[in-house]
């Protein structure tokens, strides 16, 4: 190291993608052995700026300055022979190869031109077990668990003297006692005198590891501080960007009792290892229940699994008073749900396909007699859907992947409307669109309710929650902590469970 | 959700204009081109070839010899349309072919046999269907199985002999004539107006380019994918089954070794050719059809003026590898 105490320093970074700013004038300085969390919402930027150090991407203009010197690096590799390695949450290591070879892949040691297995394989050894663990090298990477690859991963960041850890998520995929492992590791590493920079939106893991964090939002750099001095609560606020102080809730006043009382759903005890650790929740008709939490608390997976999307492995789904097992995206519509997935492109829309036949996909087997379809009746209803919500398009045989993403929005949602369904399960459905569209959206959510359909919305805008749910439900690491309903619905004790767990606890 | 970090950092997507669909010149020629090709390939032909445009020759050869490939291609264009591939077309053919001429020669009526011969390909598209839609195994490695262990099954069923035979009703599909017509031709015609029906009218027809298109999509909107694969395969099968039956007809004796040899990589040129994309999600009967048509007028015109097979198969290759640019060009 130069000495100094500072290892790196980010300045003024700018980077565009295809016009759109991923990063306004953002920076970021790590300390020589020190564990710098990074944190921020999907979108705020952190991995665009990890993806800038690492020579990913170039930057658009910025300062990057490493051990006293300023870099610009052309690829990963560059930067790993700069001495900036990155573990990636999947770990991207050849499964077939030894751990040795793993550790050493690309810079095998040499003699007289061939490799020296023995040396590669004792020197990984050395570092693996200097790891505390104690594993045969010569056997395939896949074979080991995670935990084992992730450190895997590690020794080979060792092993290449680097000076800077970058670990995305790294325990996203282990177990309590494996993440208890590879702490000590970093602990080590710091010891060192490496530094680690560690993204992970567990906030329990952010205070028992790191020395500072830095905060992003909206492709900004908000703040440096060190962990001691900044509260769970504060770092939650900044992260999402809401200032306590405004309170604003356009959330008509119902009280519970005033709804409609046929429950529609009530999940108990939903549980799918290692996501979902036990979610409760219940939606009544004309009701919009908001379900909130942090990235990785398990809201995505809790959709997924009350959608029959993926299995699970305990807990009870009851529908309108019937116990049901929803095994199938199909079981789920047929018990009169629908699903607007949080993945618009990937897991909604059939790009090719003309915006009537993505509308009318899910009600395909009722628009069908006999196997044949009825064609008037589908031009019908899409007509009526297009005018009734207002999507923009030239023409209804038109691909979708032609509309733009509010109106891609609309189809989706269509696409459930026109099967009336009992219970609508929205996954950010506002998310990636713009402004005018995402309002009207948020209305017609309203207007549904209204008319008794019962909603489960999903969203990481606290300020969309407040606004537009009747009651919330808190998930926390793959659990539901707290049920915020009528006047509780505000963003302070949101944010406080969010954070704790808990809306009355005390904040460190 | 979390798995976004570190993924390619996603832009966020800017509203893309609506309608943005110009006529341009891939877009015309992805569409039009095998049909340009065949349209050339029929003018040059109309003038080279002596007695080209005759019934006979027009017919009786061209349309004739193309039907095999062009029922095949009908399904692997099904099949493909999913996303998926079909390497078992033509060891189906050759167990339906042998086991339809075995059923026969044992002594049982016309009408047993062929329903042995397509039940035995329905089989096998299951087979195929099972592997691929429940156990998830990758459509080219499933039907590998059966491309590969399906020409010993033919071998088998018959202990390797050839099976001569004579039985008009039974060789009808091969050699029988309807209103004039070889009735392998009435065959295929039957074929693609059907799925052409199917495509437009039903809702597995939407099933099929839907999976293809986005599986994930499909299956959160309550598609039945693994249903869906299963028909294609054993659509596919079927189809494969009765060219088994015009084989076998057409020889007037059955031979496990050559029946549909090399049926699966004309078939899948055929629906390459037609510009469908071998991705998934797009299906065109009638291009399927133009498609096995100008592939086959290409190999016997190349035949017909006496071009060296390596050459003919180099210049097959350089037509499939041009379809295939323009699509590239398209996505």
């Amino acid at each position: 190291m130069a000495g100094n105490d500072v290892l790196l320093t980010m300045t003024g970074i700018h980077k565009e993608f295809n016009g759109v700013a991923a990063l306004r004038d953002a920076s970021f300085e790590v300390r020589p052995g020190e564990v710098h969390a990074l944190i921020g919402q999907n979108g705020a930027g952190k991995s665009t700026l990890i993806k800038i150090l690492t020579g990913v991407h170039d930057r658009d203009s910025g300062e990057i300055s490493y051990d006293g010197r300023p870099v610009r690096f052309g690829s990963p590799h560059e930067a790993q022979l700069g001495g900036i390695a990155t573990i990636y949450q999947e770990v991207n290591l050849i499964g077939y190869r030894s751990l040795a070879e793993n550790v050493f892949l690309g810079r095998e040691p040499k003699r007289f031109g061939l490799i020296d297995w023995r040396r590669m394989n004792d020197e990984a050894a050395r570092i693996l077990s200097s790891f505390g663990l104690d594993v045969d090298v010569t056997r395939p990477l896949n074979s080991y668990a995670v935990a084992t690859q992730q450190l895997t991963a590690i020794a080979r960041a060792v092993s290449i003297k680097a000076g800077l850890v970058i670990m995305d998520e790294p325990t996203s995929s282990l177990a309590d006692a494996e993440v208890e492992v590879l702490f000590g590791v970093i602990r080590r590493l710091r010891a060192d005198g490496v530094s680690v920079v560690f993204v992970s939106h567990k906030l329990d893991e952010l205070y028992a590891i790191c020395d500072r964090v830095t905060i992003m939002r909206d492709g900004r750099t908000i703040e440096t501080a060190p962990m001691s001095e900044i509260s769970r609560i504060e770092l939650v606020t900044r992260m999402l960007g809401r200032e306590l102080a405004e309170q604003l809730s356009h959330r008509r006043s119902t009280e519970p009792g005033e709804l409609g009382t046929a429950v529609v759903l009530e999940a108990v005890g939903l549980r799918r290892e290692p996501a979902l650790e036990g979610v409760d929740l219940s939606v009544r008709a004309g009701e919009i229940v908001g379900l909130a939490g942090l990235l990785g608390s398990g809201r995505t997976e809790t959709a997924r699994a009350l959608f029959g999307a993926d299995p699970v492995d305990g807990g009870t789904i009851t529908v309108k008073g019937r116990l049901q097992q929803l095994r199938t995206p199909r079981d789920a519509i047929r018990a009169g749900f629908g699903l607007s997935p949080e993945d618009r492109k990937t897991e909604g829309i059939v790009p090719d396909m003309s915006v009537r036949e993505n509308l009318t996909l899910a009600l395909l087997p009722r628009l069908t007699r006999l196997g044949v379809l009825d064609r008037r009746r589908q031009r019908e209803i899409v007509d009526r859907f297009v005018a009734d919500l207002g999507i923009k398009l030239a023409d209804a045989d038109q691909p979708i992947r032609e509309l733009s993403g509010g109106n891609q929005q609309k189809v989706l949602l269509a696409r459930w409307l026109c099967t009336q369904p009992d219970l609508l399960i929205l996954d950010e459905p506002t998310r990636g669109i713009d402004v005018g569209a995402k309002r009207e959206i948020q209305s017609l959510v309203r207007r549904l309710a209204d008319d008794g359909l019962a909603v489960l919305l999903i969203s990481s805008e606290v300020e969309e929650l407040v606004a537009d749910t009747d009651r919330v439900v808190v998930l926390r690491d793959g659990r539901s902590v707290t049920e915020l309903a009528g006047a509780d619905v505000e963003e302070r004790r949101m944010l406080e469970a969010m954070a704790t767990g808990s809306a009355t606890e005390e904040t460190p | 959700m979390s798995d976004e970090v570190l993924t390619p950092s996603a832009p966020p997507v800017a509203p893309v204009p609506t309608a943005h669909r110009r006529p341009s010149w891939q877009r015309l020629t992805q569409r039009y081109g095998a049909l340009a090709v065949l349209v050339v390939l029929f003018v040059y032909n109309a003038v080279q070839t002596p007695f080209f445009l005759t019934f006979q020759s027009l017919v009786n050869n061209q349309l004739r010899q193309a039907a095999p490939v062009g029922i095949v291609a009908l399904g692997m264009a099904l099949v493909i349309a999913t996303g998926g591939i079909d390497l078992s077309v033509g060891s189906v053919a050759a167990i339906a072919g042998q086991l339809g001429a075995l059923v026969l020669v044992d002594g049982s009526s016309a009408y047993l046999a062929w329903g042995a011969a397509l039940g035995v390909a329905l089989l096998c598209g299951l087979f195929n269907g099972v592997l691929i839609a429940r156990y998830g195994v990758q459509p080219i490695i499933a039907t590998l199985i059966l491309f590969i262990a399906g020409r010993g099954i033919a071998q088998l069923i018959t202990g390797g002999n050839l099976q001569d035979f004579d039985d008009p009703l039974f060789q009808f599909f091969g050699l029988g004539r309807t209103a004039g017509l070889p009735a392998q031709i009435g065959v295929w015609f039957l074929v693609a107006v059907g799925m052409a029906a199917v495509m437009r009218w039903t809702t597995f027809g939407r099933y099929v380019v839907a999976v293809g298109g986005n599986e994930t999509s499909s299956r959160l909107a309550g598609v039945p994918v693994a249903r869906t694969k299963m028909l294609v395969y054993a659509t596919s099968a079927v189809l494969a089954g009765l060219v088994g039956l015009i084989a076998v007809g057409v020889n007037s004796s059955s031979d496990a070794n050559n029946v549909g040899l090399g049926l699966e990589l004309d078939a899948i040129a055929a629906v390459a050719v037609a510009g469908v994309p071998l991705t998934g999600g797009r299906m065109t009967v009638i291009g399927t059809v133009i498609g096995a048509i100008t592939l086959k007028l290409l190999q016997n015109t190349l035949i017909a003026h006496g071009i060296p097979l390596e050459i003919a198969q180099m210049i097959e290759g350089a037509v499939i590898l041009a379809a295939l640019y323009v699509q590239r060009s398209e996505r």
